[in-house]
């Protein structure tokens, strides 16, 4: 039990932190008077005292943090805090449940962006803000967040912090201290931000849409403070810039770091999932756009290559933005930005899926499996540029990929049992999974979740948690041996 | 001449070989006494046990009137340090180390008098690697060397039937291919050495040296012989530091397979390498070789460190098809063994470098020296100083020159910048060359018996017999009449 209390007792300090974030969207309230500043003012409360009340409940048993309780720790955090960024909405919006306000902090802070909330327009401002907000925090990663901010962690937080950092390889330490790392991250995410808002700003957003948007696409959550999401504005501008961010951030941040550090474009050269990330995107664009266009979808060529390359970025880096119904296409278009949004996101970036580095190492497996057939005496080492893959580091990605197929199948069977429709329950399960949020069917970038029953809400919530950990930190708590001494 | 040699290794032993033979007094150091003393046995030098780059152990080897320091151990580390070490203690006058690494040798300046102090830097396995891949670029010379960094080549090559010029008379060369300049230096008939005239027949079988500057190669061994096709597919056996050198350039331009029986070691190289493919095998396996379709390999290279298997390898591969074997052989014995053989070039990697070493030893600016025919014959680049009247070539017709017989001048390069690169370290020389762009006014000129030769050209000699170098070297000094 000791160790469960010295776990609670870091996350009261985490939620304390986090109960300063709402500081944002009350000041927004207070300042617009929009209605929504007695949310804000009790959540405060109930969350600080929450996390005071767990922080010092514990502070006897403070101690170092090991490996084992980093994840426990990890997974703590993201179905604990969830519940208190839920607050403002349950107190703001009486008709909603709890189960749809959990789902609703749960898809915001994993950066998925499935929304069970409609008339997002006369929503209070301060709330939207509240939700672009906890997409924006959650999609570096909230531990991340605090290393930075505070000294968290000791000298096991290397490992702790990787539980939360999405890819298989994290070996390569960017600082030598993880604070500095942290810093450096957020700081460079920070930086695109605001340059993303500006650029919104600039492309004709107002400051709050600007702002709001900005929080969404760089943690490539896809929350919109419109039902019509970018069709609201229907500017080829503004989703240019849309676009743009969404594939910067689409990249591992520690690659921009390096960038940045160096103050040089090479270390986007040496990156191993920028190439293939880049032509995969570039050709999908261009082939839908002309698969769109001969369909008879559209009859003007530029608009079928606007639509297809906003939409097929927005789904294919797990954002989840739309500028018009995609599911209304031909049904090939929309499984094609399905199955693009399961593997384009790079290792460490804010996207979700597989990431485009595990299929790097299973093509290189691939290759080096048909090399052996022809060349049995041949020793062929996966690579990934000039550096060689260790055969465990395959073993895991290759375990990875089953549980990942294994999830969406077991997620799908599900959810028609609860009585979906096929099409429905395997978009909304691969849209859970991935982080991605719209789906196809009822649950399509026209829809919302909002019609689910609880239990399919939960469901859903699950999979979310379960795709931002990458399965294993979060399975690995249901384990009988994680709870032996 | 004093000379400390540091390391008794194959480079270290091979170059005492051939300096005590030219009457230089040799002190050997090594830390195993075992090899020193099989050393002393066999050759007048004197030896000393212990760490080279120990100033006591170099004071014992009588590093305080040393002329020169040849640091050949296997580790660059101690070559280095020991550099250091004579310059800041002993004022040594020349000091040459051998560098293995690449690491060290893509930096030259750490080379340099406020570095380490060396003043020549070798690389064996560079060397040797670039040896053979000259052969590779042409597989129908048993030898390519160059001179003034690449510009001019001394090439040898059997002819054979299928040649235009075979069984006719040398003057016929320059009506065959009369834009081309080129220059027979020597031909060895049944291992005799015969002096080309302009009514000297080429038979088939003979083995012909020609000087021609490096584009004009291919078409003058069409003359001599008929070609083979370009090589593309080359299996090297063998991934040790010569192999994997020769992979790394090799991969760009030719499919390579290299056999390593070394599991580790083949993971490491296939890890470094990127389009080579890494075989994990003994490269006398015949199935091996045969499912990895032997005979279609252009080129099989034996690299590997042991004498005998690179024999049974070679002969093997030549045996199931391979078009052309190239085997590395460190015994001379087995050197003179295999010539003529099955085997179609045996490589003797001390006498590919000990050349480069033995530039630095030799009296006069001697700028580049190869063995040829297993060390009886030599090759060099002499650099002419002085003026018509205190040197005896400067200023001279070459007719007029009074070389010994056996001793042919085939070309001239004129207008070298002075002290080109480090010698033996091609790299330098090459990215010199690159970035300078353009040769500006560097002339190759092949010699003629009517051609001056003037202050400062690089003449390029060929000797059939060592013995006479004493008296070329003499020939090429300048007169003390003139300081």
């Amino acid at each position: 039990m000791n160790r469960l209390f010295a776990v609670v007792n870091v996350l009261g300090k985490m939620v304390l932190v986090f109960g300063l974030t709402m500081l944002i969207p009350l000041g927004l309230a207070l300042w617009g008077n929009d209605g929504a500043r007695f949310a804000f003012e009790e959540s405060i409360l109930i969350t600080m005292g929450c996390g005071l009340l767990m922080w010092l409940a514990t502070s006897r048993y403070k101690r170092e943090l090991q490996t084992r309780d980093g994840f426990l720790l990890v997974v703590l955090v993201w179905s604990v805090l969830p519940v208190f960024a839920m607050l403002p909405l349950l107190f703001c919006l009486p008709e909603l449940n709890l189960s749809m306000a959990y789902f609703e902090a749960v898809s915001g802070l994993t950066a998925t962006g499935g929304t069970v909330l409609s008339g997002l327009d006369a929503l209070p401002p301060s709330i939207n803000l509240w939700r672009g907000e906890i997409v924006w925090l959650g999609g570096m990663g909230l531990i991340v967040l605090v290393v930075a901010i505070l000294p968290l962690l000791g000298v096991g937080g290397r490992q702790i912090l990787n539980a939360e950092i999405p890819g298989p390889m994290k070996e390569n330490k960017l600082t030598p201290r993880i604070a500095e790392t942290a810093k450096g991250l957020w700081s460079i995410y920070a930086s695109l931000t605001l340059a993303c808002v500006i650029a919104y700003k600039w492309a004709g957003m107002d400051w709050f849409d600007a702002v709001m948007h900005a929080f969404t696409t760089l943690g490539l959550g896809g929350f919109s403070s419109h039902d019509a999401s970018y069709g609201y504005w229907d500017s080829p501008l503004i989703e240019s810039v849309a676009i743009i961010f969404m594939l910067i951030a689409g990249i591992n941040f520690a690659t921009h770091f390096l960038a940045w550090r160096a103050k040089s474009l090479t270390p986007y050269r040496h990156d191993s999932e920028i190439g293939w990330y880049v032509v995969i995107m570039l050709i999908s664009c261009i082939g839908l756009a002309f698969y769109l266009w001969f369909a008879d979808v559209y009859t003007d060529p530029l608009a079928a290559l606007r639509y297809a390359t906003f939409n097929i970025v927005s789904v294919a880096t797990t954002t989840g933005y739309s500028n018009t119904d995609y599911s209304l296409w031909p049904i090939f278009v929309p499984l094609w930005m399905l199955f693009l949004s399961g593997f384009c996101t790079s290792s460490g970036s804010t996207g979700g899926g597989i990431k485009m580095i595990r299929i790097r190492i299973l093509y290189q497996q691939v290759y080096r499996e048909m090399i052996t057939i022809m060349h049995p005496n041949a020793v062929i080492p996966a690579k990934l540029g000039r550096n060689v893959v260790a055969n465990r580091v395959i073993l895991a990605v290759l375990v990875f990929l089953f549980v990942y197929a294994a999830s969406i199948v077991l997620m799908t069977l599900t959810l028609t049992l609860s009585g979906l429709d096929v099409i429905t329950a395997f978009s909304a399960a691969v849209a859970c999974i991935n982080n991605l949020g719209p789906g196809l069917g009822n649950v399509g970038p026209a829809n919302t979740y909002a019609f689910f029953t609880n239990f399919q809400i939960w469901i859903c919530s699950f999979a979310m948690l379960l795709g931002r950990l990458e399965f294993f930190t979060l399975l690995v708590i249901f384990t009988p041996a994680f709870w032996r001494k | 001449m004093k000379i400390i040699i540091l390391g008794a290794g194959q480079v270290g032993s091979s170059v005492a070989e051939s300096l005590v033979s030219e009457a230089n007094d040799i002190t050997m150091v090594d830390v195993d006494p075992k090899r020193l003393a099989l050393l002393q046995d066999r050759l007048d030098l004197r030896t000393v046990v212990g760490n080279a780059s120990y100033p006591s152990v170099l004071v014992n080897a009588g590093a305080h009137d040393a002329d020169m320091i040849l640091a050949v151990t296997e580790h660059d580390e101690t070559n280095l340090v020991a550099c250091k070490l004579a310059a800041t203690l002993f004022n040594t006058p020349t000091k040459i180390a051998r560098i293995r690494s690449t690491e060290y040798l893509l930096h030259p300046e750490i080379f340099s008098t406020q570095n380490f102090c060396v003043d020549f830097a070798i690389s064996p396995e560079q060397i040797l690697t670039e040896y053979i891949e000259k052969l590779i670029e042409f597989p129908e010379a048993l030898q390519v060397l160059d001179f003034a960094a690449g510009r001019v080549s001394l090439v040898a090559v059997r002819a054979l039937e299928g040649g235009a010029l075979v069984g006719q008379q040398l003057q016929e060369l320059r009506k065959h291919v009369p834009n081309v300049d080129t220059r027979v230096a020597a031909i060895f008939r049944k291992d005799r050495s015969l002096i080309p005239e302009g009514d000297t027949v080429i038979e088939a079988e003979d083995e012909v040296f020609f000087i021609a500057a490096a584009k004009d190669i291919r078409t003058v061994m069409r003359e001599l012989r008929s070609m083979d096709k370009p090589v593309k597919h080359v299996m090297i056996a063998g991934g040790g530091k010569i192999g994997k050198r020769l992979a790394e350039t090799l991969e760009k331009d030719y499919q390579v397979k290299i056999i390593e029986h070394n599991y580790q070691a083949s993971e490491r190289l296939a890890a470094e390498l990127n389009s080579v493919l890494v075989l994990h095998g003994d490269a006398t396996d015949e199935t091996l070789l045969e499912s990895e379709n032997i005979a279609e390999m252009d080129m099989f290279c034996a690299l590997t460190n042991d004498d005998e298997n690179n024999i049974m390898s070679a002969l093997l591969a030549k045996r199931m098809g391979a078009h052309k074997v190239i085997a590395l052989i460190n015994r001379s014995a087995y050197v003179d063994l295999v010539q003529g053989s099955r085997i179609d070039i045996a490589i003797s990697p001390a006498q590919v470098t000990i050349g480069s070493l033995l530039a630095y030893v030799r009296h006069g600016d001697v700028a580049a020296v190869h063995s040829l025919r297993r060390g009886a014959a030599e090759a060099l680049e002499l650099v002419a100083h002085g003026d018509a009247k205190s040197s005896n070539v400067v200023g001279r017709k070459i007719e007029d020159i009074k070389l010994p017989k056996g001793a042919t001048i085939g070309a001239i390069v004129r207008g070298l910048p002075k002290s080109e690169g480090i010698l033996g370290e091609n790299i330098i020389a090459e990215q010199e060359r690159v970035s300078r762009g353009s040769d500006g006014d560097i002339q190759v000129i092949i010699a003629h018996h009517y051609t001056v030769i003037e202050r400062e050209d690089h003449v390029i000699l060929f000797v059939i017999n060592r013995k006479m170098i004493r008296e070329v070297e003499k020939l090429f000094q300048v007169n003390v009449g003139f300081l």
